[in-house]
């Protein structure tokens, strides 16, 4: 069974959210209580880009912020101590959400971050830093580095640099016209393969990637796996260790959280062997005037002050989603997926990039209206109080090979009801009619 | 229909999205320009072709490619009509005016300057929209552009 079966099954098997519980649930959502362009009730279908934030997770960042602020690992006072637990604390949090060991997580201030601080610990260790210890991260010419077609611009940029200041050469995975990954390319992975790096679910096709596949790809070759979990990590049971990649970057402003910080998943043995990415204070152990000796992992990778208040929201985050139970919520999700799909097939003239069934992809559905731009989708949706996005949504390449120069696209949440999606479709219609295509009047 | 959707997406916009004029006639040129949109991936390529004679220099022709929304693609059209044949020194002061009418959120500009205008005074509801006034002013960008290569 792939992972993606995995979680398919898992969803399978738990109930979705009723009625009455989606109620309750979005009432812990200030925000959905707003109303916009002239008191139309908000539908915020752009779940995808950012999270809205629960009252727990509010409130946790302004109690911190009340009554315990203080720099962390520092300083011997009482408010020192407890910032210092907050902190720690919310790391075996997170931790324990996506099945890995506390020490092997790592904060950043997003997934961005998290997935350069890897590329420039193979650049580093290329240049000689981490000493013999790094070694496996060097990297040479003829050395082939691995990402997909589907990547956003955060898991491919990286990588493209990297292997421009190493001589390493980029390679990927093709995109089928379904949008899922195309195991007819996935022997682009070989001998020389150093690393891959995918994304668990893309952002635009939905689609969710076979990682086990892909990690046994990679296994044979003895190359590291990237994966970045951005778009899962609020959506799908996640369980770091069962999936064997070496690495996994998040966001926690995707997952309920606050912006401003994110993590770095990385197996213990590899973090160890790591040479640091930012440098300065906190990381350190000795420093003299000639040189310095790093810290152990994780505070290795922690430079500088860091975001602890929005740490603590992100535990909070994380505690909400274990209490609706992550199973319930890909339950919930797959549900609205069969929904959005559906009614989106209903429309004239509407296509979706990606998989068209609901089963192995997320409540992200990015379309393309014939004969209307994405942004005047957006803005005709953004009339009736419908948020969607609308652009290439950082992801490029992948609109390059469905061929479309940019997309909108609804995306669901943990707070999203059947009815907003609904209320999406009449959108759509909407859309149509004003621009008089596909058989719609304008007016 | 809500007035302000009526507001942005005038009837003079949505037909010049649909005629646009302009469109294609790339001759050889003494100014050219490419812009982009990053946020949406919106692009353009402008040319502009000048001549003197005693008033002093004109656009003798204007042509232009491009792939972007309605708002984006108007405006060039529109752009086209008002400018073409134009002296550049009347020119650059409808681009001032045209700036003024994308950062003034709504306000209403002067009849005087209005006219001024033309059919671009109908992109006064696009100011209302942060999110879309860069659709509107892509091609301004590319004729400024355009002309400061032609000059140079």
């Amino acid at each position: 069974m792939t992972s993606a079966e995995q979680a398919a099954a898992t969803a399978g098997s738990a109930r979705p959210l009723d009625a009455a519980e989606l109620a309750a649930l979005r009432a812990d959502f200030p925000l959905l209580g707003r109303t916009v362009r002239d008191e139309k009730p908000l539908v915020y279908l752009d779940a995808a880009a950012t999270s809205q934030k629960p009252q727990a997770v509010l409130d946790a960042e302004r109690a911190f912020s009340s009554r315990h602020n203080a720099a962390v690992h520092r300083g011997a006072h009482q408010l020192a101590e407890e910032a210092t637990e907050a902190y720690e604390q919310a790391r075996a949090a997170v931790a324990g959400f996506v099945g890995v060991d506390v020490d092997e997580l790592v904060w950043t201030k997003n997934a961005t971050e998290a997935l350069n601080l890897v590329t420039h610990a193979y650049l580093n260790a290329t240049l000689g830093r981490g000493g013999a210890a790094a070694a496996e991260f060097a990297l040479s010419a003829g050395d082939e580095i691995v990402v997909t077609e589907a990547e956003h611009h955060a898991n491919l940029v990286p990588w493209q640099e990297l292997c421009a200041r190493t001589g390493a050469r980029l390679r990927w995975i093709g995109v089928s016209d379904d949008g899922r990954l195309d195991p007819e390319t996935f022997d682009v992975i070989g001998e020389r393969t150093r690393v891959v790096a995918l994304t668990h679910a893309s952002n635009v096709t939905g689609a969710i990637s076979p990682v086990a596949d892909v990690v046994a790809a990679a296994r044979a070759v003895g190359a590291h796996v990237v994966l970045d979990a951005c778009q899962s990590a609020a959506h799908l049971p996640l369980d770091l260790h069962s999936l064997e990649v070496d690495f996994a970057a998040f966001s926690g402003h995707k997952m309920l959280g606050p912006t401003g910080v994110g993590a770095l998943y990385g197996r213990r043995e590899l973090l160890e062997a790591m040479p640091p990415f930012l440098t300065g204070g906190s990381m350190v152990e000795t420093v003299t005037m000639e040189s310095t000796t790093f810290a152990a992992p994780p505070q290795r990778f922690e430079a500088g002050t860091q975001m602890v208040a929005q740490t603590v929201g992100l535990h909070a985050a994380v505690d909400y989603l274990s209490q609706v139970g992550m199973d319930r919520l890909a339950a919930h999700e797959e549900r609205l997926t069969r929904r959005l799909l559906d009614g989106v097939a209903g429309v004239p003239g509407v296509r979706v990039l990606g998989p068209t069934e609901p089963q192995e992809r997320l409540a992200v559905v990015a379309f393309a209206v014939d004969g209307v731009h994405p942004h005047d989708v957006g803005q005709v949706l953004d009339d009736s109080g419908l948020a969607v996005r609308v652009g290439h949504h950082c992801a490029q390449p992948v609109h390059r090979r469905l061929g479309v120069h940019a997309s909108a696209r609804a995306s669901a949440g943990i707070h999203t009801t059947e009815a907003e999606v609904d209320a999406f479709i009449e959108g759509l219609h909407r859309v149509n009619s004003f621009f008089g295509v596909a058989g719609g009047e304008h007016g | 229909m809500a007035e302000s959707l009526e507001q942005l997406y005038q009837q003079v916009i949505l037909d010049h999205s649909r005629q646009r004029h302009g469109a294609g006639d790339l001759e050889p040129c003494d100014g050219e320009s490419f812009q982009v949109n990053p946020t949406c991936g919106d692009e353009v390529t402008l040319k502009v072709r000048l001549s003197s004679d005693a008033e002093g220099v004109r656009i003798a022709s204007l042509g232009w490619e491009g792939q972007g929304c309605s708002i984006s693609q108007a405006s060039l059209s529109v752009l086209h009509d008002l400018v073409d044949g134009r002296p550049v020194e009347e020119v650059e002061e409808l681009d001032a005016l045209f700036r003024e009418l994308m950062h003034g959120r709504g306000q209403p500009l002067g009849d005087e300057k209005l006219e001024r205008l033309d059919d671009a005074s109908a992109f006064v509801g696009v100011a209302k929209y942060p999110a879309r006034i860069k659709c509107a002013l892509l091609g301004w960008m590319a004729l400024r552009d355009a002309l400061v290569q032609a000059r140079s």
